[in-house]
C-alpha cells in the first residue's frame, strides 16, 4: 500500500514539478483566446498635405449563432432588416470554413444609418446579432487618382501562405499605393486576450495589445492639379500624368475610365467585381502606367534628338517636302498632302512634318535612333513604384530578329520615325522623355511619395529624386526643339495651341497615333472624324512642359480615339497647365511638388 | 446503553474522526470551487447538498458506532439480498446518465445501489470467512459460494455498465482473500488466471471502455474524444505546480475544460487549486486514515472484527489508488469516486458508514 502510494506521489511530483511549465502553457493554450484587432490603416496626403485617404467607422453586423435560440428565424429576420438575402449563405460559409463555435460571423459589413437604426430597434427579436465598429478605409473623392491610390481587400489565401503577419480576414492593399506601401501603412493590428470556455463562451478580457496605426503616406500629388486634370479627362478615356522635370515627381496622374476604391472597402460584391473586369472601357487598367499607344508625332522629338546627338542631322538641315515621299516601290504619305516645300528642323517640328522626319529616320537608321529612343527612357519601365507597369516596344533590328525572325526592312524605319508601326508607348513613358527636354537630359525615376510621416509627425523615410540617366545633349540643340515646341504652342496656326497660356510660355508637341486594324477596316485618311467608327479613330496626344525657361511642369496626355491631339488633348492639358500656374507662379522661388530641404528639415 | 456510551466515548478514536472530517473540508472547499458559477451569486446547490450529505453521513457513522458490529453481522445476507434487489431494480426503473443506468431516483436524491453493492460484499465476505481457515488454508472448493456471493452483483454493475465497481467488489474480495488464510498454491492459480483473463476480457469490453483503453496507452490518438478526460486532467494538474493556482482561481475546471470535475476526476481540481504541496497534504491523510485502519485491524478484538476492518481499509485504499492514478494517467479511465473528496451521496453515505464501523471496532477492543 504504501508503495502504491510513493507510486503516486512522485507521479505528481513528475506532472506537478517537472512538468508544470509545459501543462501551464497548455492550460493557458485552452482558456486564451487571443481577437485581433486590425490597427486604422494610414493616412494618405497631398503633397500639400490635405487628406485623400482617411479612415472611418464601420459600422457590421456580427452573429453568434450559439446565442441564437432559432437560428433560422434569426438570420430570415435579420435579412429582411438588412435587405441582403445572402445571411444565410455566410453563416454556412463560416460554420464550413471551420468557425470555432461562439466565434461571430461578420454577416454585413459598412451598414448605412438606416440599417443600424433598423438593427438597435430590433435587438430583442435579432438574438445573438450586434453591431460591431471597425476602421474602414475611406477615400474622399471617390475615384480621383483611383489608379494610383488603389484599393485594399482581404488577404487571399495564396497571400497567407507567402507572409507571416497576416491572418485570415486581414485586410491588405491589393493595388497601387495601397499595395506597395503596405508595410508602412497597414500599422501593427493589436489584440485581445479573452478567456474563454470549453464551449468557447468569452468570459473577460484578459489583457488587451493596443494597436499601432499605420504611418502616414504623403504624396507629391497636388489635389487642386489632380482635381483640374480630372475635370478635365470627364467623359474621355485615355490618361494624363504631369510629373515635376526637376524631380521626377508627379503631379497629376489620371487614368480614364476609373473606378470607386470605396467600393472595394470590406470586399467588394461579386456582381460589383463582375462589372468592373467585363467593362469594355477596363476601368481597372491604369492606361498611365499599362496602356501601350503609337506615340504618334510625339515621337519626332526622338527622332529631333537622336539626329542631332548622332551628327545626321543639325538645326539647319534642310528637306524638301512635297507632300510624301517614295521609298522602296511605295509612296509614303505626309499628313499635308500639300507639302510642306523645303524646311530646316525648326519649322519641321513646328509643322510636324512628316516626310522631314522620314529623312531623319533614314539617315540615322532604326538601331541609332532606337538607341537614343532607349536612353530617353522608351521600351523600358521607368521603374515607378505601381504594380503592372508595362515596358512598351521600342524596336530595333536586335528586336525584330528577337521577336519575328526576320531582317529589319529600312522602309520600316519610315513608321516608326513618325510613331507609327512597331512603336509603342505609355504616357509616363512619355512625361519622361518630354521632361528630358525640358531640364536638359536628364531622366529622372517618376515618383509620386515626398515622404512616409510618423505617428508623431516625424519624417520616417523621404524620397529624393532619382537620376536614371543623364543624356549629354548640347543645350543649343535641345533649345531649339523647345522653341519650336513653344511655337507650336504660340502660333495661332501651331497644332497645340489651345494649350496656348497668357502669361506662361508653354512647350507642346501633338501627336495623332493611328488605330492598329484602322487601315484595313477600310478607313481611309482624311475622312472626315465624325464618318469613322469611335473604335477606329485616331488616338490624340499631347506633350508639354512649361514654362520654357526653368520648366516647373510637365505633361503627358493622351486621348483615346479622340482624334488630333491638338483639338482632344490640347484643352484638357491646358487646364491642368491653367490650374498648376494660378497656384506655383512661373518662376516664382520655390519650385512646386520639390521637397524643399528646409521643409523637410523642419518637421 | 449508558454504560455502552461511557466506554465507547472514552475509547472513541477522535485520530481517526479528525483525518475524516479534514478529508470532508477538503472536498467541500473543492466540490464548492468545482462547481462554481461566475455569475450566479448564491450558494451552489452541488455544495449544499454535499453538506448535507456530511450531516446524514455523519449521522449514519454515529449509528454505526452504536450498534455493535458483531450484531450487524447478523444481517450480512439481508444486506446482500437488499443490495442485490437494488441492482435488479436499477436495470428495470433505472436513471440513466452519461451513458450507463447506474441511479434509481427517490426524488429527494439518487440512489446509487452500486455504491451500497461494496458494503454488502465486504459483509458477506466477512461473514463467510469469520472462521479460522482449515490447517493449510482455504481451499478451491471453499470458494465456491464466495465466488458466486461475489459474482452476482459484479455482473450487475458491469451491466450497468460501471466498470470501475465492478473492479473494486473483485478487489475487496481479493483483499479479504489475501488475509483470510487462503492456501498460497491456491492463491497463485488465481494470480496466473487473473493473468490469462486479462487479454481475454477485452472482447466483453463495451466499444468506450476499449476506446479508454486505447487512449490510456496513446492519449493523443482522439484527444477530444476518449483521450479528452486524461489529457485535460493531466493539464490540470501539471499546471497545478507546487502552490497550485489558489483556491478557485483553477482554470481548467472553472471553464469546463475538466470532464466530471465534481466527482471522478475531483483531484484534478483540487490538485490544480492546491498544487503538489496540498496534493501530498491529501495524500498523506489518507495514508494516515489507511494506517490507521490497519492498526485498528490488528487490535481488533475478534476475527471477525480484523476482517471488516481490514475489508473497509481496502475498500478505501483501492479507491484511492485507483482514482488517483486514473486522474494522473497512470490507469486508464474507469469511474471511481475519490472516498469523501468526491460529490456523490451514496458514496458519502457508504463510506460514512464504514468510518463509523472503523471506530466502532476499535472502541469495543476493551469490551468482552
Amino acid at each position: 500500500m504504501l508503495t502504491v502510494m510513493a507510486v503516486v506521489a512522485a507521479r505528481l511530483y513528475y506532472l506537478q514539478v517537472i512538468k508544470n511549465p509545459e501543462f501551464a502553457q497548455l492550460a493557458d493554450r485552452n482558456r486564451i483566446r487571443i481577437r485581433r484587432l486590425p490597427a486604422p490603416r494610414g493616412l494618405v496626403f497631398d503633397s500639400r498635405h490635405r487628406p485623400l485617404v482617411n479612415t472611418r467607422p464601420s459600422f457590421n453586423a456580427v452573429f453568434v449563432p450559439e446565442d441564437s435560440d432559432n437560428l433560422s428565424q434569426t438570420v430570415e429576420r435579420l435579412q429582411k432588416l438588412l435587405g441582403d438575402d445572402d445571411i444565410a449563405g455566410k453563416v454556412a460559409d463560416a460554420e464550413h470554413n471551420g468557425r470555432a463555435p461562439y466565434e461571430p460571423i461578420t454577416v454585413d459589413e459598412n451598414l448605412d444609418w438606416q440599417q443600424v437604426v433598423a438593427l438597435e430597434t430590433h435587438q430583442l427579436d435579432l438574438p445573438g446579432v450586434s453591431l460591431e465598429i471597425t476602421p474602414a478605409r475611406h477615400y474622399l473623392y471617390g475615384d480621383l487618382a483611383a489608379h494610383l491610390l488603389g484599393y485594399v481587400g482581404e488577404v487571399s489565401r495564396n497571400d497567407l501562405l507567402r507572409l507571416t503577419n497576416y491572418r485570415m480576414g486581414d485586410e491588405i492593399g491589393k493595388f497601387g499605393l495601397e499595395r506597395g506601401w503596405e508595410p508602412y501603412l497597414r500599422g501593427t493590428p493589436g489584440g485581445e486576450e479573452i478567456e474563454v470556455d470549453a464551449v468557447g463562451r468569452r468570459l473577460r478580457v484578459l489583457r488587451e495589445i493596443p494597436d499601432r496605426p499605420g504611418e502616414s503616406v504623403v504624396l507629391t500629388l497636388d489635389l487642386d492639379v489632380q482635381q483640374a486634370a480630372e475635370q478635365a479627362m470627364q467623359g474621355k478615356n485615355g490618361a494624363l500624368v504631369a510629373m515635376d522635370p526637376n524631380t521626377g515627381y508627379i503631379l497629376a496622374m489620371v487614368s480614364h475610365p476609373a473606378f470607386d476604391p470605396n467600393t472595394f472597402v470590406g470586399g467588394i460584391t461579386p456582381a460589383n467585381w463582375h462589372r468592373l473586369i467585363t467593362d469594355p472601357e477596363h476601368p481597372l487598367e491604369d492606361r498611365v502606367i499599362q496602356g501601350i499607344y503609337p506615340p504618334g508625332s510625339t515621337f519626332k522629338l526622338v527622332d529631333s534628338v537622336a539626329g542631332l546627338e548622332e551628327g545626321t542631322l543639325t538645326p539647319d538641315t534642310t528637306y524638301f517636302c512635297p507632300g510624301g515621299m517614295w521609298y522602296g516601290g511605295r509612296e509614303y504619305h505626309c499628313w499635308r498632302r500639300g507639302g510642306h516645300g523645303t524646311i530646316a528642323l525648326h519649322r519641321a517640328i513646328v509643322s510636324s512634318c512628316d516626310v522631314y522626319f522620314y529623312n531623319v529616320g533614314l539617315h540615322l537608321g532604326i538601331d541609332r535612333l532606337a538607341h537614343w529612343a532607349h536612353l530617353m527612357g522608351l521600351g523600358r519601365k521607368t521603374g515607378i513604384a505601381l504594380h503592372g507597369e508595362t515596358a512598351g516596344i521600342m524596336p530595333s533590328s536586335a528586336w525584330k530578329e528577337r521577336t519575328y525572325h526576320q531582317p529589319w526592312y529600312p522602309a520600316e524605319t519610315l513608321s516608326v520615325a513618325i510613331g507609327q508601326g512597331y512603336v509603342a508607348v505609355t504616357p509616363i513613358q512619355m512625361v519622361q522623355v518630354v521632361s528630358e527636354i525640358a531640364n536638359g537630359g536628364i531622366r529622372y525615376k517618376p515618383q509620386f511619395v515626398r515622404y512616409i510621416e510618423g505617428l508623431d509627425g516625424h519624417i520616417i523615410k523621404a524620397y529624393p529624386p532619382v537620376v536614371e540617366a543623364r543624356l549629354k545633349i548640347d543645350p543649343r540643340y535641345l533649345q531649339t526643339i523647345r522653341d519650336a515646341m513653344a511655337r507650336v504652342v504660340s502660333s495661332p496656326w501651331g497644332t497645340a495651341h489651345r494649350a496656348h497660356l497668357d502669361n506662361v510660355t508653354v512647350c507642346a508637341k501633338t501627336g495623332t497615333a493611328q488605330v492598329i486594324g484602322a487601315g484595313k477596316a477600310g478607313v481611309r485618311n482624311g475622312e472626315p472624324e465624325g464618318e469613322i467608327p469611335v473604335k477606329y479613330r485616331d488616338h490624340g496626344w499631347l506633350v508639354a512642359f512649361a514654362p520654357e525657361d526653368h520648366p516647373q511642369i510637365a505633361v503627358a496626355c493622351v486621348i483615346e480615339h479622340g482624334g488630333h491631339g491638338g483639338s482632344s488633348a490640347g484643352p484638357v492639358v491646358h487646364d491642368v497647365l491653367q490650374k498648376f500656374f494660378q497656384l506655383y507662379p512661373p518662376n516664382a522661388p520655390q519650385l512646386a511638388g520639390r521637397p524643399e530641404a528646409a521643409d523637410v528639415a523642419a518637421r | 446503553m449508558p454504560l455502552i456510551d461511557r466506554r465507547l466515548l472514552s475509547h472513541f478514536d477522535w485520530t481517526l474522526f479528525a483525518i475524516v472530517l479534514m478529508l470532508e473540508g477538503l472536498g467541500l472547499l473543492t466540490v464548492l470551487s468545482a462547481s462554481y458559477v461566475p455569475s450566479a451569486h448564491r450558494m451552489d446547490p452541488l455544495f449544499v447538498r454535499q453538506l448535507i450529505w456530511i450531516g446524514v453521513g455523519t449521522l449514519l457513522m454515529a449509528g454505526a458506532l452504536l450498534f455493535d458490529y458483531r450484531s450487524l453481522i447478523g444481517y450480512s445476507y439481508s444486506l446482500y439480498v437488499v443490495a442485490l434487489l437494488l441492482l435488479i431494480a436499477v436495470e428495470v426503473i433505472g436513471h440513466s446518465s452519461g451513458g450507463s443506468r447506474r441511479w434509481i431516483n427517490l426524488r429527494l436524491f439518487k440512489l446509487e445501489p452500486s455504491e451500497l453493492a461494496k458494503i454488502a460484499v465486504l459483509f458477506v465476505m466477512v461473514r463467510y470467512f469469520r472462521l479460522e481457515p482449515p490447517p493449510g488454508g482455504w481451499g478451491f472448493r471453499h470458494l465456491v459460494i464466495p465466488f458466486l456471493l461475489l459474482g452476482l452483483p459484479t455482473a450487475l454493475v458491469l451491466k450497468q455498465p460501471d466498470l470501475g465497481t465492478a473492479i473494486v467488489l473483485v478487489l475487496i474480495t481479493g483483499t479479504l482473500l489475501f488475509v483470510s488464510g487462503l492456501n498460497w498454491r491456491v492463491m497463485a492459480a488465481l494470480m496466473v488466471a487473473g493473468m490469462l483473463a486479462a487479454p481475454l476480457s477485452w472482447h466483453y469490453l463495451k466499444p468506450y471502455q476499449r476506446a479508454r483503453l486505447v487512449s490510456f496507452i496513446d492519449p493523443q490518438a482522439d484527444p477530444l474524444g476518449s483521450g479528452y478526460h486524461i489529457i485535460q486532467s493531466e493539464i490540470a494538474i501539471g499546471s497545478g505546480g507546487s502552490w497550485g493556482k489558489g483556491f478557485m482561481k483553477g482554470t481548467q475546471a472553472r471553464l469546463n475544460f475538466l470532464p466530471e470535475e465534481t466527482t471522478d476526476f475531483i483531484f484534478a481540481v483540487y490538485a490544480e487549486e492546491f498544487g503538489l504541496a496540498g496534493s501530498l497534504l491529501l495524500l498523506g491523510l489518507y495514508a494516515c486514515l489507511i494506517g490507521r485502519g490497519l492498526w485498528i485491524a490488528r487490535h481488533a478484538r475478534d476475527r471477525f472484527g480484523a476482517l471488516l476492518a481490514i475489508g473497509i481499509t481496502g475498500m478505501i485504499f483501492w479507491q484511492v489508488a485507483i482514482n488517483m492514478m486514473m486522474t494522473t494517467g497512470m490507469l486508464p479511465v474507469v469511474g471511481i469516486p475519490l472516498p469523501m473528496i468526491s460529490y456523490g451521496g451514496s458514496s458519502m453515505l457508504i463510506t460514512m458508514a464504514g468510518m463509523g464501523l472503523l471506530i466502532s471496532i476499535n472502541a469495543r477492543r476493551h469490551t468482552f
